[in-house]
């Protein structure tokens, strides 16, 4: 299927209103959250209409129905991915799976490969979203392990000169993203992986600003664990995705309903993943709305959206580069590099350029993008963030550029 | 165009010419704020002197609104009692907070009234306030440690 830019924008009813007194909306903050599918919209809301049940419970076709819905969505979403249905849990969202995975480490029997004790490190990297970094930091904080991590280059890439003394026999986990949120650096996995398995660590991905724009296979991945979010991928917010190939080792986190397998008034025992990890009634139609949207990714061809993304993250560096005192905070060339392009122009402050921009219909984001320690390491208060999505074309990023000059000229 | 109701030639001036900016090297308090969605950071000194505020310099970085607002506090503060400044703090905080219903009185709030656009866009209200905050804190120090009253601090 060809990939066709204007296409896709009329399948979301979003860019059929207007913004700021009747501008065309230049929406580039998808890497905050994406814009959603009439599909997904529909599969949420068709959900509700038809077939609202709470699901794995009820003796009645309502469940059945609602019940065959949310596992639908888990097939889907192990297709996505290259894995099978019971290596995924629904959570609700990126920032819980996250906190899943820490806390049901810590839950870990003293001795089973997932606890930690004092001796243990834990690693992750300065360019961690803090929703990869806190969890860690507390693990660490309750159990005395120790937290290190892989620092920032001045050209946004991570520095693996020390991967050995980093990443060594004591390491557990490693965390880290695939695509950093702020400077759109695609991280090389490969050879942490590699690290981290020679030690015995797990490996958790953040793939938050990767599963929504590039072909994901879990598989060649080789990480023991990867998460990301329903609403950057189109989906509806209250959804995300744990997946792993080890749940059936690690302990539960959350306990409840549906999680269990047999309960006595002083003992219980676990379901199999997933369900152990999916206690009480789940967030149902927002699944659904996930399996829409990765109907409609996967209809696209995920290879054709990270292809449009590419060629447009290019054109964004162009244009931004001829804009006079801004600067790209991260890679200025397209080499693992995702569309996710953050930058500081001139003494204009973050915020400044943010609002004027959006007097002119153009959304981006500003400030720290959640990742307070790598603005600091890389010397910035903040930037601004544009972010592209799969229904971003060439005039959004003229339209930024046209808007940035406006604002230098605004606050000059 | 709206904007201009933000970004007012008086704001605009104060950004560029922040009056007070420069941490005094003596101060009866001295507190360091952030807007933690934004990363926006101030530190301020506070001086009193027999109950009337002598001194307030700051040092931060921040955009526009959040600069140009503490200059503003900086200036207007000054030579008035705890009580007097509570009043103004009130009157501000309230403007803030009007979703662009209020203009201000001028006689209470001076230069701060040009601030009165800043309550019809949400996100900035919060940059807007972070240095008046900030003196509101440091004066809760003075009077906790002098027995200063209390009276009126009720923003």
């Amino acid at each position: 299927m060809a990939f066709n830019v204007a296409n896709v924008r009329k399948d979301f009813p979003i860019f059929e209103r207007t913004i700021r007194d009747g501008k065309k909306l230049i929406y580039l903050d998808s890497g905050a959250t994406s814009q959603k599918p009439l599909s997904v919209i529909n599969a949420e809301s068709d959900f509700y209409k038809f077939h609202n049940a709470a699901v794995h419970r009820g003796a009645h076709q309502l469940a059945e129905e609602a019940t065959d819905a949310y596992e639908g969505a888990r097939l889907k979403v192990a297709n996505f991915l290259g894995a099978r249905e019971e290596q995924i849990v629904f959570t609700k969202g990126a920032t819980e799976s996250l906190n899943l995975i820490a806390y049901a480490m810590g839950n870990a029997e003293p001795g089973s490969r997932f606890a930690l004790t004092s001796k243990d490190k834990i690693v992750v990297t300065e360019m961690e979203h803090h929703a990869n970094l806190i969890p860690w930091q507390q693990l660490a904080a309750r159990t005395g392990a120790e937290l290190s991590w892989f620092e920032v280059t001045p050209d946004g890439r991570l520095d693996l000169s020390n991967i050995n003394s980093v990443i060594t026999e004591y390491t557990k986990v490693v965390a880290l993203t695939h695509q950093s949120n702020v400077l759109g650096t695609i991280i090389p996995l490969e050879a942490i992986v590699a690290r981290a398995h020679e030690v015995g660590a797990v490996v958790v991905l953040d793939a938050c600003q990767s599963a929504p724009h590039m072909p994901i296979d879990v598989i060649a991945l080789g990480v023991d664990f990867l998460v990301f979010s329903g609403h950057k991928a189109l989906g509806p917010t209250g959804v995300g995705v744990l997946w792993s190939s080890v749940l059936d080792d690690l302990p539960p986190f959350l306990y409840g309903g549906s999680m269990i397998e047999t309960v006595t008034m002083t003992t219980a025992t676990w379901a199999p993943a997933p369900r152990k990890f999916e206690a009480g009634v789940p967030n149902m139609a927002q699944a659904v709305g996930l399996g829409a949207a990765i109907d409609y990714l996967t209809a696209l061809g995920m290879s054709n959206v990270h292809n449009h993304e590419v060629g447009l993250t290019k054109y964004l560096i162009e244009k931004l580069s001829q804009v006079p005192d801004l600067k790209i905070v991260g890679p200025t060339n397209v080499d693992s590099r995702g569309g996710t392009v953050s930058f500081t122009v001139g003494d204009i402050h973050p915020h400044d350029l943010g609002q004027y921009v959006d007097s002119q219909g153009v959304a981006v984001r500003t400030g720290h993008h959640c990742a307070w320690p790598l603005t600091r390491k890389l010397g910035v208060p903040a930037t601004t963030r544009a972010s592209l999505y799969l229904y971003n074309d060439e005039s959004d990023c003229d339209a930024l550029f046209d808007a940035i000059l406006g604002a230098q000229k605004y606050f000059s | 165009m709206e904007l201009d109701s933000l970004y007012q030639e008086v704001i605009l001036d104060h950004y560029k010419h922040p009056l007070n900016k420069g941490l005094s090297a003596s101060y009866g308090a001295q507190v360091h704020h952030v807007n933690p969605s934004c990363g926006d950071e101030i530190t301020l000194n506070l001086t009193v002197d027999n109950g009337i505020i002598t001194s307030i310099t700051w040092d931060g970085v921040g955009c526009s609104i959040s600069q140009a607002s503490v200059s503003i506090a900086s200036d207007l503060l000054v030579n008035k009692s705890f009580s007097e400044a509570d009043a103004i703090l009130d009157a501000f905080t309230e403007l803030m907070h009007s979703k662009g219903t209020k203009q201000g009185n001028p006689d209470v709030l001076d230069d701060a009234v040009s601030l009165a656009g800043v309550s019809k866009f949400p996100a900035r209200i919060k940059c807007a306030l972070l240095g008046w905050m900030a003196f509101k804190d440091a004066a809760v120090r003075i009077k906790t440690t002098t027995g200063e009253s209390n009276d009126g601090n009720k923003c």
